[in-house]
């Protein structure tokens, strides 16, 4: 048998189908993003400059997008400042959309990450509670429940929360945000409103797909080879059917993590949160295009990033994938 | 091995059985009703504007109250809902079109066409729902049509990988493969034993994403990108409510709770005929399965 | 001594009445066999019996007393007390081995798993068990296998690894549940001189269910028949098989293919018909971890004469299938040539392919998923029909559908019916009418019994040979169960891992055959006659 190498490891040979995989989404999203800008009917930049267009403002900003070049040479120079870094500048204010990027990303991704934090401690629990109670009315309880949690539109959710916590018992802040390290305190007293919001419809989501992954691991051969060993009830449940369960589990946290992203846009206007969403918003109001490409590109990056990430983890702690 | 004989009962007295999916499609019929009629029962204009009536509670004369320009909230809810109703089942039904004929294709035909196909459904896939409909309004600019175009494109992925999985599960089978060994042409097994075999999966997602499209429109439109004013949106309704909620909630509260019942019906619906016409429960593996 | 004594033991699920007045019962180092066709109740029973029933709603009545130095009445039960015995006094062996196992959990883990529960052992006491109990079933390389997960294992040694789990705590009884109805005839075979080695070595009794009488007559001392939730009879096993008592049981017996039965009159003076040359398919499977090819099909060559069988012989993944998929064009060949009295099928225009799909019939194994669920038995039957425009209009279709429906033993009203309306056996008959349709040469009869009650099939297989006999039909039967292929064919071409391994007429294969292979295949085909009585 031949030497193995890193390329034999049936987990490298698996991350690098991933990978590739994933690439080749990237170069059709890059593509997709490229052409939202060359889609608009009409002239992009007279839109953009509105009522501030003037021949001199027109030929600027036209020459400083490069949307008087070519298309094919526009989207590899597209795509090649993009690797460098380089995402043009506003049609609004003239910023480099990178830096602008960069500014607004921590604070999505600490209210995506609360909110799935959220929707874990609460679908967790209740999904396994109520697939392992299937059947009965906590079961049936916990379904209705999280029936309505989907059915609720997330930014009534936020409005009808503001009104009874901020304007009505003033317990916390109706908008803004403050940044966790300089002050953990503020950073909490903001974050907890637009978290639950957010959190609260994820958790109803999550907790049909975590009931029915332990349904189906529940009712499993090897469940039963377990019981049938006189093992006591909670090495059942944990050790073979929550278990088991985690790793379907893990897929659909990873999904649900990165749909947020894109899915916390409404909840970031109500709350007046700085982050990509809340630019996404204004953006589009704007017609700024650059911004609204470059944002794209990057929720979808990240969206692809987390999805690859978590591929990578199931197949680290499923021995049948790490052991094929 | 030994069978295990079956009976099944009829699909759709099971149906009737379960009251939950029962009540769901009553509310929903009723819905559809008070929709399509919606400007003979409304009591009053949507636009009729009477300061001196503004934000009063429900009474006799206004069901659900008035809003900040004294405008019957009711007959806004009536029309609004019609409005939302008439984009999910237009959007809904492009999605459902194209997406089932791009997933049926690919999979019935496989090879360089599925790979195609599913490789641009994947990019798709990659953007969020929202901002995939966000970007088509910044293309569009926000209007009705735009939402419509919006949501059926957003949809239309979705639509696409379930046909595709259920066409691949139906082709498997050994009937379809004796069709095929007989020389069965392929229009015939399309249609006679491919499509009425996905049939159960499609409803239930169809179900499911009209549940989705009527949050997405609202969310389009409370965000100003959908239903322009002054045509009345649940959307919308919601938004101009944010500064008045404490004093007069059910400006908030009453174009809310039409888009929870709605949704929720159509999400009982779905669950509901899930249980009877799709044979292999959504399950974690299956939406795995889905995605590849 | 008596290990378990179950009286009068019943079960109710609702109203329905699932078993009814069972009783039996088993001794140190006995064998009790329990044996019925589906739905005959018989997993129920032993699940009741030992207290492992987790059914809704279900009731279990009468008394199941679990002996030796400490009887335990099972039947009602605390659950405490019931999880004290299972596992550590009775072990269980299912049927599944795919899935029976956790596959997250080393195979170490999952034998130690009860005897941390049950025995006050240290880890590494518990490691030494698990190795012997490895060793002792006969797991090569224990010392490594220990620490591997099931999914690196094959389906015999997942059975056997399930035998260990079943006796790690020693247990006085251990029951099985078809634990070889998913192997492999010659892993069937293996794992059964396992349990008898091991039930002379620990003297366990041991409960055995199986719907193949040929394996309980292999392992049992007695033999309780059930059907419909009751005994039908109960004796020792030799008085079953010699001197049955009751007509289920006899026709049970009857049903039974067995190898030393008579094949079909040999046809001398028949031409060929189909001639296969050379026959090479490989194709590519994805797995998560990338593509990989097999090679499914070897230069393959055989020839089969019209009015004749064929049976095409070999264990799951000899290949003997993808044989059929490449003839009937659902494959693709990488290599060599077959020709259908003269005209090659497998080179063939697509304008031309029609005609010559009209000569080859195709019948599947899953009666459950061969015809269309959404479509009338008329529909189905009647698609060659028109595909081939073999008769004009509606009328003249519904008359041969009829005529079909008749020569395959079938009352002509189930045009209208739908598949679920139908039992298994009379799915097949309609799947052997749509095949008869086109009026075909020869009929390819992909492992057509296979999924039938013994009693169904053998009725199936005299239709098979009434047809073959009116209609002058070929056929390639293909199929792992060496007593149905005994049944039917004139000549035996027997497969592996892709290969043709033997091919010869099979009065002369059965009687001396030549290979190796074939003949562990015979040795491990279940005798006639009950252990016992040799």
């Amino acid at each position: 048998m031949s030497a193995p190498t890193v390329l034999t490891h049936p987990i490298a040979r698996f991350v690098a189908r991933r990978v590739l995989y994933s690439l080749i989404v990237l170069v059709g999203v890059t593509v997709v993003v490229f052409a939202l800008v060359h889609l608009v009917p009409g002239d992009p930049v007279r839109i953009a400059l509105g009522t501030r267009y003037s021949p001199e403002a027109y030929e600027t900003l036209r020459s400083a997008s490069g949307l008087d070049r070519p298309i094919v040479t526009q989207f590899f120079g597209y795509v090649g400042s993009a690797l460098t870094g380089d995402l043009g500048v506003s049609f609004r204010n003239g910023d480099p959309v990178t830096v602008t990027l960069m500014e607004r990303l921590p604070a999505t991704l600490s209210l995506g990450l609360a909110g799935i934090v959220i929707a874990l401690a609460i679908a967790l629990p209740a999904g396994t509670y109520s697939a392992l109670r299937e059947g009965r009315l906590s079961d049936a309880i916990v379904r209705v429940t999280s029936q309505f949690g989907v059915s609720v539109p997330d930014f009534w959710m936020g409005i009808l929360l503001i009104a009874l916590f901020s304007t009505t018992l003033g317990w916390l802040p109706t908008s803004g945000y403050r940044p966790l390290f300089s002050d953990p305190g503020g950073w909490l007293r903001h974050i907890i409103l637009p978290a639950l919001t957010v959190g609260v419809v994820a958790a109803a989501i999550m907790t049909r797909y975590v009931r029915a992954a332990v349904l189906e691991v529940a009712a499993m051969s090897y469940v039963r080879t377990a019981r049938s060993k006189g093992l006591p009830p909670r090495v059942v449940t944990f050790r073979h059917t929550v278990r088991n369960a985690l790793v379907p589990i893990l897929t659909i946290t990873g999904i649900q993590l990165a749909t947020l992203l894109g899915g916390v846009i409404v909840v970031e206007v109500v709350f007046a949160w700085p982050g990509l969403g809340r630019l996404v918003y204004n953006s589009v109001a704007a017609r700024d295009y650059p911004v609204i490409q470059g944002a794209v590109l990057l929720i979808a990056v990240l969206f692809l990033a987390i999805n690859l990430l978590v591929d990578v983890l199931y197949a680290v702690v499923d021995p049948r994938i790490r052991l094929a | 091995m030994t069978t295990t004989e079956t009976t099944r009962v009829s699909s759709w007295r099971l149906l009737a059985r379960n009251p939950v999916t029962a009540i769901s499609a009553a509310v929903l019929l009723a819905v559809v009703v008070v929709a399509v009629f919606a400007n003979l029962i409304a009591p009053h204009g949507i636009n009729d504007v009477d300061v001196p009536d503004a934000l009063q509670p429900p009474s006799g004369g206004h069901w659900f109250g008035t809003d900040e320009l004294g405008r019957d909230v009711l007959s806004r809810v009536l029309v609004a809902t019609q409005a939302s109703m008439r984009i999910a089942v237009v959007s809904v039904a492009f999605a459902v079109v194209v997406g089932v004929t791009v997933g049926v294709l690919a999979g019935y035909r496989g090879g360089w066409l599925d790979t195609v196909l599913m490789r641009v459904v994947d990019v798709m896939f990659a953007f969020p729902v929202l901002l995939l409909a966000l970007a088509v309004v910044a293309i569009l600019g926000p209007g009705v049509t735009t939402t419509i175009l919006a949501i059926g494109i957003v949809y239309t992925p979705i639509f696409a990988r379930v046909a595709r999985a259920s066409t691949l599960g139906v082709r498997t089978e050994p009937y379809v493969a004796v069709s095929r060994a007989m020389g069965t042409p392929e229009h015939v097994i399309l249609r006679r034993h491919i499509l009425p075999n996905i049939a159960g999966p499609l409803i239930v997602q169809t179900s499911l994403s009209l549940a989705f499209a009527i949050l997405s429109e609202a969310a389009l439109s409370f965000l100003g990108l959908g239903i322009q004013p002054p045509q009345p949106s649940l959307g919308r309704m919601i938004f101009d409510s944010q500064g008045f909620v404490t004093m007069a909630w059910w400006m908030a509260v009453f174009p809310g709770a039409a888009i929870v019942v709605i949704v929720l019906a159509f999400n009982l619906l779905g669950d509901g005929l899930r249980d009877v016409l799709d044979p292999k429960q959504r399950t974690i593996a299956e939406a795995r399965r889905a995605q590849r | 001594m008596t290990v378990l004594a179950v009286q009068d033991l019943g079960v109710r699920i609702g109203a329905r009445t699932i078993v009814e007045g069972v009783s039996f019962e088993v001794a140190r180092e006995q064998t009790v066999g329990i044996v019925g066709e589906s739905g005959s109740g018989k997993t129920m029973t032993v699940l009741a019996a030992t207290g492992l029933l987790d059914a809704p709603g279900a009731r279990v009545s009468g008394t199941s007393t679990l002996g030796g130095d400490e009887p335990v009445q099972l039947v009602g039960a605390r659950p405490a007390v019931l999880r004290g015995v299972h596992g550590s006094r009775i072990g269980f062996v299912f049927q599944d081995p795919g899935t029976s196992l956790n596959p997250l959990l080393t195979l170490e883990r999952q034998i130690t798993e009860s005897l941390e529960t049950h025995r006050r052992v240290t880890r590494r006491e518990a490691q030494a068990r698990a190795l012997e109990l490895l060793d002792a079933v006969g797991i090569p390389d224990p010392q490594t296998r220990l620490h591997a997960y099931p999914h690196q294992l094959s389906g015999g040694q997942r059975q056997r690894v399930m035998i260990a789990i079943a006796l790690a705590c020693d247990p006085e009884l251990v029951i099985a549940d078809e634990p070889t109805t998913a192997l492999d005839v010659t892993t069937q075979a293996q794992i059964i001189e396992l349990v008898h080695t091991l039930q002379r070595d620990f003297g366990t009794a041991v409960v055995w269910i199986s719907h193949d009488l040929g394996v309980i007559g292999q392992v049992a001392d007695e033999v309780a028949v059930l059907r419909d939730g009751t005994v039908v009879e109960q004796a020792p096993i030799l008085d079953v098989f010699d001197h049955p008592r009751q007509e289920y049981t006899r026709d049970l017996l009857a049903a039974r293919p067995v190898l030393d039965v008579a094949g079909p009159h040999p046809i001398s003076d028949a031409e060929p018909l189909l001639d296969v040359d050379g026959l090479d398919v490989s194709f590519t499977v994805s797995t998560p971890v990338g593509r990989s090819t097999v090679h499914a099909v070897k230069d393959v060559s055989f020839a089969i004469r019209r009015g004749t069988t064929l049976g095409l012989v070999g264990e799951s993944g000899s290949g003997k299938s993808t044989v059929a998929a490449a003839l009937t064009g659902l494959v693709t060949p990488d290599r060599g040539s077959a020709t259908l009295a003269g005209a090659d099928i497998l080179g063939v225009k697509r304008s031309e392919v029609r005609a010559l799909r009209r000569r080859i019939g195709l019948v599947f194994q899953d009666p459950f998923s061969s015809l269309n669920p959404r479509s009338r038995v008329q529909t189905s039957i009647a698609e060659p029909l028109g595909v081939h425009k073999l008769v004009d209009g509606t009328a003249a279709q519904r008359t041969r559908v009829a005529e079909l429906l008749e020569m395959v033993g079938l009352p002509a009203d189930f045009a209208q019916r739908y598949p679920h309306e139908l039992s298994g056996g009379q799915r097949q008959r309609v799947s052997i009418a749509r095949a008869l349709a086109a009026e075909p040469d020869l009929l390819i009869l992909d492992e057509a019994t296979a999924s039938l009650d013994v009693s169904v099939q053998a009725r199936v297989l005299d239709l098979l040979a009434r047809l073959q006999d009116e209609l002058g039909l070929a056929y390639l039967l293909i199929g792992h169960d060496l007593a149905v292929i005994r049944r039917l064919s004139h000549d035996v071409l027997v497969m592996r891992d892709g290969a043709v391994v033997e091919h010869r007429p099979a009065e002369e294969l059965f009687a001396a055959p030549e290979h190796d292979y074939t003949r562990a295949l015979l040795a491990a085909v279940p005798p006639v006659r009950p252990r016992a009585a040799t």
